[in-house]
C-alpha cells in the first residue's frame, strides 16, 4: 500500500475512532441501544463471512451457533454469577467445538445439501431448548431474564451519564475490533489464501496440498465461535433469552446480511449489521400495512444495484478513481 | 397394530402433500439450477387467487384452472422482469433475490387477505368409494393429483421437444445456445411451470391445513428436505421422498422419541442420509473432470 | 425595598398562592398533556403469530373512533402501535423507542409471554406501566414485585381449573388425552390442569403431546391419541391447529368428551372450517361476547360493536373474535384514561388501573373486570359453554371470583 494512501488510512481510522466515543453521549439511550445491536450482528456475520465467503461452504443456520452462544451466556450469568465480560470466552470454546462437530459431515455435503442440513440445523435449535430434560438449565420456554451490567465506574459527557447501555456500546465496540482484528490476521496469511483457495477449486488445492479435511472443519469451527461470541454479547445487551429470539429467521437475516454487506470482505460485516438492523424499521415507517413487502423491495433493489454486496461497490468506485490502485484493490472477491 | 397402521397412513397423506411441494422444488432447479426459497409463498399466493375466485361464485374446477393460468403467467412475468437481470450473478445474489420474493409474498398475502384461517374446499366428497377410516376422501385425491402431475411432467420431459429443450437449456447452456434453444425464454418457461405445479400443491394442501399467509412455511422446509432426500434431479425421487418424510415423521412422533423432539430427529435422520449418499436417494451422482 | 415594590412582592404571592393549587390540579408525566395522551402498543404483526395483529388494529380504530367523539376528558388518544413479529429482542427494541424515542405515558396490551417477559423489568424499572397484557399467563398478576404490570384476561391455568373440575365432577374415570402447543401458553394450560385435577392427574392423564407452530397438520398426535383409548380430550391449541384437531377427529371416528380452551373457541373462525358438525357437543369456556353466535344478533353491545367495525375499521373481519378482544381492552383503556381525570401521571394510571370496577358491553353477562391494590387481575369471572351445533350455549354457574 503506497505511504499517503497508509496515512490516509490512519487518519479516517482516527476520525472514526473520536467519532465513536463522542457520539453515544450525544444520542438518546434507545439508539445507543441499537447500535450494540449493530455491533452484535456485525460480529455474527464477520462469523458467517469467515465461512461462506472465504470458504465457500453455505451456512443457513448461523442462528443455531448465535443461540448456543447466547444460551452459554445466560446460564453463566444467571445460575452460576459468572461476570459477563467472562462468558464470551467460554461462549466461544462451546460454540467452536459445537462447529467441529457439525463441521464434520459438512465435509461431505456440498452446496443446496449443505444449505439444508445447516437450515434444519437452524431449524431444530429452538424446539432443543424447549426440551423438558434440560429446562432447568435453559428456563424452557419462558427464558432467562439477565440483569444489565452497570458501568465500572462514573462518567459524563455532554451532560449525558455512563449508562449501562452506553458502556455496553463501548465494551462491544472493543470485542467487535478485536474479533476484526482476528479475523484480519487469521484470514490474511497462508490461512487465508488456503481457504480462499479451498473455496474457489476444491481439487486443485488438495492437489497442492493443502489438507481440506484439516482447513474446512477448522473454518467451520472458527466461525461459529465468532458468531458465539456475538450471541453471548447480545444475550449481555439485550438482558433477556428465550427459544422464541432465535428462530430460522435470525439466520436467513445473517445471509441477508452477509450478501449485502459483500462476501469475502471483512469491513462487509458492518454494512450488512447496519442493513439488517435499521432497513426493517424504515420499511416499517414506510408502510403500515405491508412493511415487510417493502423491506423485500429493497433486498431486491439492493442485489440489482450492488450484486456482490456494498463492500464490492465500494471496491468497484474506489478502483474507478484510482486506476493504478486496481492491482490492490482487488483481493478476495470471488 | 392398527394404530402402526393408521400412523404409516397417517405419514402418507401427509406424504403426499411434502410430495407435491418437493415435486415444484423439483421442477424448478430442473430449469433452473436454483433452489426457489419463494417457491412456497407462490404457492400460498395463489392459492389466495383461488380463494378469492371461488368466493367471486366461480366453480371448482373453474377456479382451479384459471388459477394454474394465471400461477404459470405470474411466474413467466416473475422471472422475464424480476429475475433476468440476475442471471449472470453469483448464486448468493440470487438466493437473496428469493428471500426478497418470499417476504413480499407473504406480506402482500397479509395485507390483501388478512390472517385469519380461511377454509378451501375440496373436490373429492367425503362420502366417496374410497374413503377409509385411515385415510379421508380428500387426502387420496391429492396423492392421486400428485402422482398425475408427476405422470404429466415426467411425459413433458422426456417425450416433447420443450421439455428436451428446457433440460438441455439448464444442463449447457452455451451449447443449447449454439443449437437455436432460446435458453432465457427456457427459464421462464420453467418458472411459470414450477409456479403452476407450486399452485396445484398449494390448493390441495389448503383443505387439510386451512388456509393463511403463513400456511406454506412449515410444510416448504419438509418439501425441501424430501426433494434433497430424493435427489433434487429426480422428480420421482422427489415424490417418493416425500412420502418417506411424512411416514418417518410420524413413526419417529409416535414411537421413537416423543413428539417433543420429533422435529429435530427427522431432520437429523435426514442429514445422516445425505451424508451416506451426498446426491440423494435415488438422484444422479455427477462425476465432473477435473 | 420601598412600599411599591413591597406590595407588588405581597401581591404576587397571594396571587400565587391561589394559582398554585389551580395549577396543581393539573398533573402530567411524559406522554400527556392538554391535547393528548400517548399510548404505546407492540403487537406480532409480522411472522408467526401475525393472526393476533388484528388485535391492535381494532383497538386502534376503537381510539379512532373515541377521538372523533371529542376524545377522553377532552385529549386525544395518540395510539402508537409498533410491530415486533414475536420476537423478543425486537420487542425490548420497540419497547425502548416507545419509552426514550415515542415518550409514551404508558404502553398498554403488548401480546405474548416471551415478549412480554423481555420487557418486564424494564418497564418496572422505567416505572411505566405495562397495563393490561395481552397473554393469559399468571405472573403478570404480581403487585408486590412488579408494581408496574397488570394482565387483563383471565389466566389459562384458572381456565384449565375449571375444566378439570368439571371433569372431576362429571367423569371422574376418565382416561385424559391433551394435546398441547409446546410454549409458554400451552405449558401454562397444563400446568392448570394437572394442578385442578390434583394427585389423580397422573393416573387420569393416558396421553400428553405437544406440537410447535412450524409443524404442518398434527394429524399424526391425533391418531396416537385415539389408539390411547382417551375418552375425554383437552385441546390446548390456536386457531389454525384446533380446526384441524376437531375435523380430524371427527374423520378417523373418534369422539371423546372434547375440551377446547378459550384461546380458539370462536365460531366464525375455528368451527365453521372445522365443520359445524363435527364441532357439536365441545365445552369452552368464555368471558367475551362470540361476534359470530346468533344469539347476540340483536343484543345492543354487539350492534354497537358491529356498527363501530363497519365504521372505523371496515377491513376487520367480523367472524373473528380478536376483534371483540381489542375493542373490549380499548374500553378498559379508555375507563382507566377517563377515571384518571386531570391527574396523567404514570403513578396515578396504575392507581386508577387498580381501582376498575365495570362491565363492558362485549362481556358475558355476569362478567366484569375489578381490581384493588393486590388484585391485579381485572377479569376473572368465566362460564362454561357448549356447542350445539349453531351457536354456544352456556351452562352451570359463573366461575371466577
Amino acid at each position: 500500500m503506497k505511504s499517503y494512501d497508509r496515512n490516509w488510512m490512519l487518519v479516517g481510522g482516527l476520525v472514526l475512532l473520536v467519532a465513536l466515543c463522542v457520539v453515544p453521549f450525544l444520542v438518546k439511550n434507545f439508539r445507543v441501544f441499537q447500535f450494540n445491536l449493530v455491533l452484535v450482528y456485525a460480529i455474527a456475520i464477520l462469523g458467517l463471512n469467515i465461512l461462506t465467503g472465504f470458504n465457500g461452504q453455505f451456512s443457513l443456520g448461523h442462528g443455531a451457533f448465535y443461540a448456543i452462544g447466547a444460551y452459554t451466556a445466560a446460564i453463566l450469568m444467571d445460575r452460576f454469577g459468572v461476570p459477563y465480560w467472562a462468558t464470551l470466552p467460554v461462549a466461544a470454546g462451546v460454540c467452536f467445538v459445537f462447529g467441529l462437530v457439525i463441521g464434520f459431515p459438512a465435509l461431505r455435503l456440498a452446496g443446496h445439501y449443505l444449505a439444508l442440513a445447516t437450515f434444519a440445523l437452524a431449524l431444530a435449535i429452538p424446539q432443543l431448548l424447549k426440551y423438558r430434560l434440560i429446562e432447568g438449565w435453559t428456563g424452557g420456554v419462558q427464558g432467562i431474564v439477565l440483569n444489565k451490567p452497570d458501568a465500572p465506574f462514573e462518567l459524563a459527557l455532554f451532560g449525558q451519564r455512563l449508562s449501562p447501555d452506553r458502556w455496553l456500546f463501548f465494551f462491544s465496540l472493543a470485542v467487535t475490533i478485536l474479533m476484526f482484528v482476528i479475523a484480519r490476521n487469521l484470514l490474511a496469511g497462508r490461512v487465508g489464501r488456503a481457504l480462499i483457495a479451498i473455496r474457489d477449486h476444491p481439487t486443485a488445492a488438495a492437489a497442492m496440498g493443502i489438507n481440506l479435511t484439516y482447513f474446512k472443519s477448522l473454518t467451520f469451527g472458527v466461525s461459529a465461535a465468532f458468531t458465539g461470541i456475538a450471541g453471548a454479547l447480545g444475550a449481555v445487551v439485550v438482558a433477556f433469552v428465550a427459544p422464541d429470539s432465535f428462530t430460522v429467521f435470525l439466520s436467513i437475516s445473517f445471509l441477508v446480511g452477509l450478501v449485502v454487506g459483500g462476501l469475502a470482505s471483512i469491513p462487509a460485516a458492518v454494512f450488512g449489521a447496519i442493513f439488517i438492523q435499521f432497513v426493517p424499521n424504515i420499511a416499517d415507517e414506510i408502510s403500515k400495512a405491508a412493511p415487510w413487502a417493502i423491506y423485500g423491495i429493497f433486498l431486491i433493489v439492493f442485489m440489482y444495484l450492488m450484486p456482490t454486496g456494498v463492500m464490492g461497490l465500494l471496491k468497484k468506485m474506489w478502483a474507478r478513481l484510482r486506476p493504478t490502485g486496481a492491482a490492490d484493490a482487488a483481493s478476495g472477491q470471488p | 397394530m392398527e394404530g402402526f397402521l393408521h400412523q404409516v397412513f397417517s405419514g402418507l397423506a401427509t406424504g403426499g402433500i411434502y410430495a407435491s411441494v418437493a415435486l415444484a422444488l423439483v421442477m424448478i432447479y430442473q430449469a433452473t439450477h436454483h433452489l426457489n426459497f419463494a417457491q412456497g409463498e407462490l404457492a400460498m399466493f395463489c392459492t389466495f387467487i383461488a380463494w378469492a375466485l371461488l368466493q367471486a361464485g366461480w366453480p371448482y374446477w373453474a377456479a382451479f384452472f384459471a388459477t394454474i393460468c394465471a400461477s404459470f403467467i405470474l411466474g413467466l412475468l416473475i422471472q422475464r422482469i424480476l429475475l433476468r437481470p440476475f442471471e449472470k450473478a453469483p448464486v448468493l445474489t440470487n438466493v437473496i433475490v428469493f428471500i426478497g420474493l418470499l417476504v413480499i409474498f407473504n406480506s402482500l398475502a397479509g395485507w390483501i387477505f388478512d390472517y385469519t384461517i380461511k377454509p378451501f374446499p375440496s373436490p373429492f366428497p367425503k362420502d366417496a368409494w374410497y374413503v377409509t377410516e385411515y385415510f379421508s376422501g380428500h387426502e387420496i385425491g391429492s396423492v392421486g393429483v400428485t402422482l398425475c402431475v408427476l405422470l404429466v411432467l415426467y411425459a413433458f420431459f422426456r417425450f416433447t421437444p420443450m421439455g428436451l429443450a428446457m433440460r438441455g437449456a439448464a444442463q449447457n447452456p452455451d451449447s443449447a445456445r449454439l443449437v437455436g434453444i432460446r435458453v432465457s425464454w427456457m427459464l421462464a418457461v420453467g418458472w411459470g411451470l414450477a409456479a403452476a405445479i407450486g399452485s396445484v400443491a398449494g390448493m390441495m394442501v389448503a383443505p387439510i391445513v386451512f388456509l393463511d399467509p403463513n400456511m406454506m412455511s412449515g410444510i416448504l422446509l419438509y418439501g425441501f428436505a424430501a426433494a434433497l432426500l430424493g435427489g433434487i434431479d429426480n422428480p420421482w425421487g422427489a415424490v417418493l421422498g416425500g412420502f418417506i418424510v411424512g411416514v418417518l415423521e410420524n413413526l419417529l412422533g409416535a414411537y421413537v422419541i416423543g413428539t417433543e423432539l420429533k422435529l429435530t430427529v427427522a431432520l437429523v435422520l435426514i442429514v445422516g442420509v445425505l451424508t451416506l449418499k451426498p446426491s440423494g436417494l435415488f438422484g444422479k451422482v455427477v462425476v465432473t473432470r477435473v | 425595598m420601598d412600599k411599591r415594590q413591597f406590595g407588588f412582592a405581597i401581591a404576587t404571592v397571594a396571587m400565587s398562592t391561589i394559582a398554585v393549587p389551580a395549577l396543581a390540579q393539573k398533573k402530567y408525566d411524559t406522554g400527556a398533556d392538554d391535547k393528548e395522551v400517548k399510548v404505546g402498543n407492540i403487537m406480532p404483526y409480522s411472522g408467526p403469530a401475525s393472526a393476533y395483529g388484528t388485535i391492535g388494529k381494532s383497538m386502534s380504530a376503537y381510539f379512532d373512533k373515541i377521538n372523533a367523539e371529542g376524545g377522553v376528558n377532552g385529549r386525544k388518544i395518540k395510539f402508537i402501535s409498533l410491530d415486533d413479529g414475536y420476537s423478543p429482542p425486537k420487542t425490548v427494541e420497540q419497547a425502548r423507542k416507545l419509552v426514550e424515542e415515542e415518550e409514551v405515558l404508558f404502553i398498554a396490551t403488548s401480546l405474548g409471554t416471551p415478549p412480554n417477559s423481555a420487557i418486564h423489568k424494564y418497564m418496572n424499572q422505567k416505572k411505566v406501566p405495562q397495563l393490561f397484557v395481552a397473554t393469559g399467563a399468571t405472573k403478570w398478576g404480581d403487585p408486590k414485585d412488579y408494581p408496574w404490570t397488570m394482565g387483563w384476561q383471565p389466566n389459562y391455568q384458572a381456565e384449565a381449573k375449571i375444566y378439570a373440575a368439571h371433569i372431576l365432577e362429571t367423569k371422574p374415570n376418565a382416561k385424559i388425552a391433551v394435546l398441547y402447543q409446546n410454549d409458554d401458553y400451552g405449558k401454562d394450560y397444563l400446568q392448570g390442569f394437572e394442578a385442578g385435577l390434583g394427585d389423580k392427574a397422573k393416573s387420569m392423564i393416558v396421553s400428553k403431546l405437544t406440537y410447535e407452530v412450524t409443524d404442518p397438520t398434527i394429524d399424526s398426535q391425533m391418531v396416537t391419541m385415539k389408539a390411547s383409548g382417551a375418552d375425554v380430550f383437552f385441546n390446548i391449541t390456536t386457531p389454525k391447529f384446533a380446526a384441524q384437531a376437531i375435523k380430524k377427529a371427527a374423520e378417523i371416528g373418534w369422539k371423546p368428551v372434547h375440551y377446547l380452551n378459550n384461546v380458539s373457541a370462536s365460531v366464525g373462525s375455528v368451527l365453521v372450517p372445522a365443520g359445524l358438525d363435527n364441532s357439536v357437543g365441545l365445552i369452552s369456556t368464555q368471558y367475551l361476547k362470540d361476534p359470530t353466535d346468533p344469539q347476540w344478533a340483536n343484543d345492543k353491545g354487539f350492534q354497537d360493536w358491529k356498527a363501530f367495525m363497519a365504521k372505523y375499521y371496515p377491513s376487520g373481519d367480523l367472524k373473528d373474535g380478536s376483534n371483540v378482544f381489542g375493542y373490549n381492552v380499548a374500553q378498559g383503556l379508555v375507563q382507566v384514561i377517563k377515571q384518571a381525570g386531570d391527574n396523567l401521571t404514570r403513578a396515578n394510571i396504575m392507581k386508577q388501573a387498580a381501582s376498575l370496577d365495570i362491565e363492558l358491553p362485549m362481556m358475558l353477562p355476569g362478567v366484569n373486570a375489578k381490581t384493588s391494590a393486590d388484585d391485579f387481575f381485572p377479569i376473572e369471572r368465566e362460564q362454561l359453554i357448549k356447542f350445539d351445533g349453531k351457536s354456544w350455549v352456556r351452562f352451570g354457574k359463573v366461575y371466577g371470583r
